[in-house]
């Protein structure tokens, strides 16, 4: 939650301020060391008497520390602003926001929305063209109407007609309507199920994403070897398409090597005592930076974007993470460490960055990306290998690195004078 | 005396209506509905314009127009591509390999006949 993540980087730089050891003000309010740092890291919320007592420790008013909330909500409200583009006050958001607290949380909270509703038009869009199945569905529907409207035509327009001719245009009539309604019905069905752009399952990588999405990224039984990647995927409801399974029992299968090379309980060891870096893992395990990376993504409760993605740019396995938009269909942002990975292979990046937001306005959320490209499969003798690219996005990342701005894609972002465009925004027009 | 035409195009009931306005109006009309063998067809019947649906089992009718227009006894021949797709991209392709003319589903009986009649007439 962004409204807790400055409490937790206020604390952090107060303390710094104050030259005190984290082990130090921990011990002070009764809180392992481990445990202030997810605080400081913007990983725990933090509320009531520890938030006292730390205030205290810091010679501060709690307030002060949590007053962070307020900051978030008016760095939101400023972006609506900017969005918008219409005389709002923009000097006094803060007044406002102190002033009309539930307002503004309400206008934030729209602002969200509208970037949402945004992105699944953006969505919509595109399906029109790229969903196989509904273009299949319009091309029979169109046949039907075809030969509906030329056999009526033929009914209504030839004055003498055969009567077998006639029994037989009339029973081609009677069919087609039927398949008619049949085909209509199924297009209904398919557009309304769900309802919801964003949750829609279509192609089957979108089912693959689902499968992943409804498990929340966790496999439990793969990670203790309880089930095989086939099992789990033969079990699956949602895995309708020969395509996804295939798709899924090879990721899984991956996954369940990671698991017994990296095992969960030892990552999480690490990544509590070291923060969630992937080349540290790497190095302490012995695994590769990539695998590190899937690895960091699987802990539980940890909020973290993956992306995988082949050498055309492809993307093969995706897990977004709120703040961090990535488009359903089609090349991302040439901008995303994924991409320039592919360019330097086997060098890992890493880079702060955040997408820029609606109409101009700043970036949203800030986020830490490591990015690395590494062949895929067994090196051939004399073959130059494929790679493939990860990038892990873990969000309120800290550090001193500038931040990035990039794009989810061209047609939804805003970034001026970009030289990655490839196309025109429909954002930034008309408003 | 007759034209004749020959029309690829796997939906039965619209064969049977383009068949039967075609006919009254005084063509010849054979049909054949698979992608494979219709170029084998094509060959077998010469006959004055095909009318060809894009979307056909076996091989797209796109695939079937460029044998069409490479092979030299049917260069000339005259197109008429049907679909149910009207987009811009589609009729760029048809146009591209040598679609004489271009048509979208759903037609008017009226439409089709007055298309066959210029492309062989002109």
């Amino acid at each position: 939650m962004p409204e807790s993540a400055l409490t937790g980087t206020r604390i952090r730089e107060r303390r710094m301020a104050r030259r005190m050891r984290q082990s130090e003000l921990a011990s002070r309010v009764g809180v392992s060391p481990s445990y202030l740092n997810l605080i400081e890291h913007n990983r725990r919320r933090i509320g009531g008497k520890l938030l006292i007592d730390i205030a205290a420790e810091l010679e501060v008013e709690p307030s002060l520390l949590a007053e962070g909330a307020e900051a978030a909500l008016i760095a939101r409200l400023r972006s609506a602003a900017e969005s918008a583009g219409e005389g709002a006050e923009m000097e006094r958001a803060e007044d406002f926001a102190g002033r009309f607290p539930g307002w503004a949380q309400l206008i934030a909270s729209q602002r969200r929305r509208i970037g949402a509703l945004e992105r699944a038009v953006e969505t919509l869009n595109d399906r029109l063209a790229h969903d196989p199945h509904l273009a299949a569905t319009l091309h029979e529907v169109l046949d039907t109407v075809t030969a509906i409207r030329s056999t009526a035509a033929i009914l209504a327009d030839t004055r003498e007609i055969e009567p077998e001719w006639r029994d037989r245009f009339h029973r081609n009539i009677n069919e087609d309507a039927q398949r008619l309604a049949e085909g209509a019905q199924a297009l209904v069905g398919y557009l309304d199920a769900g309802g919801d752009a964003e949750t829609e399952v279509t192609a089957p990588q979108e089912e693959v994403e689902a499968f992943f999405a409804a498990r929340g990224y966790q496999l439990p039984e793969l990670e203790e070897g309880r089930a095989s990647a086939v099992e789990i995927v033969e079990a699956a409801e949602g895995l309708a398409s020969a395509s996804a399974r295939a798709q899924a029992v090879a990721l899984l299968e991956r996954w369940a090597g990671d698991a017994r090379a990296m095992p969960l309980s030892r990552v999480a060891e690490m990544v509590e005592e070291m923060g969630p870096d992937p080349l540290a893992l790497a190095a302490r395990m012995g695994g590769d930076i990539a695998m590190a990376m899937r690895r960091i993504a699987a802990l539980p409760g940890r909020e973290a974007g993956l992306l995988i993605c082949d050498g055309s740019g492809m993307v093969t396995f995706r897990r977004a993470v709120e703040g961090f938009a990535l488009p359903r269909f089609g090349a991302g942002c040439p901008l995303w460490p994924l991409y320039r990975a592919l360019a330097r292979p086997m060098v890992p990046l890493y880079e702060r960055l955040g997408q820029a937001g609606r109409g101009g306005a700043g970036v949203e959320r800030a986020f830490g990306a490591f990015a690395v490209a590494q062949p895929q499969g067994m090196p051939k003798l004399g073959k130059s290998p494929l790679y493939e690219a990860h990038m892990l996005i873990l969000p309120d990342q800290e550090g001193g690195e500038a931040l990035t701005t990039v794009g989810a894609t061209c047609r939804v972002c805003s970034k001026p004078d970009c030289a990655a465009r490839r196309e025109p925004s429909i954002m930034t027009e008309g408003f | 005396m007759g034209k004749h035409v020959l029309l690829i195009e796997d939906e039965p009931n619209i064969i049977e209506a383009i068949s039967f306005i075609l006919s009254r109006d005084g063509w010849r009309v054979d049909t054949h509905s698979n992608g494979q063998t219709a170029l084998a067809a094509l060959r077998d019947k010469s006959p004055d314009m095909v009318i060809l649906d894009v979307m056909l089992p076996g091989m797209s009718g796109y695939d079937i127009l460029r044998g069409i227009r490479d092979d030299p006894a049917t260069a000339e021949l005259p197109v008429l591509m049907l679909t149910a797709r009207g987009q811009i991209k589609d009729r760029e392709m048809a146009e591209r390999i040598g679609a004489d003319k271009f048509m979208t589903k759903p037609f008017s009986n009226a439409e089709m006949l007055e298309t066959v009649r210029a492309m062989v007439a002109g």
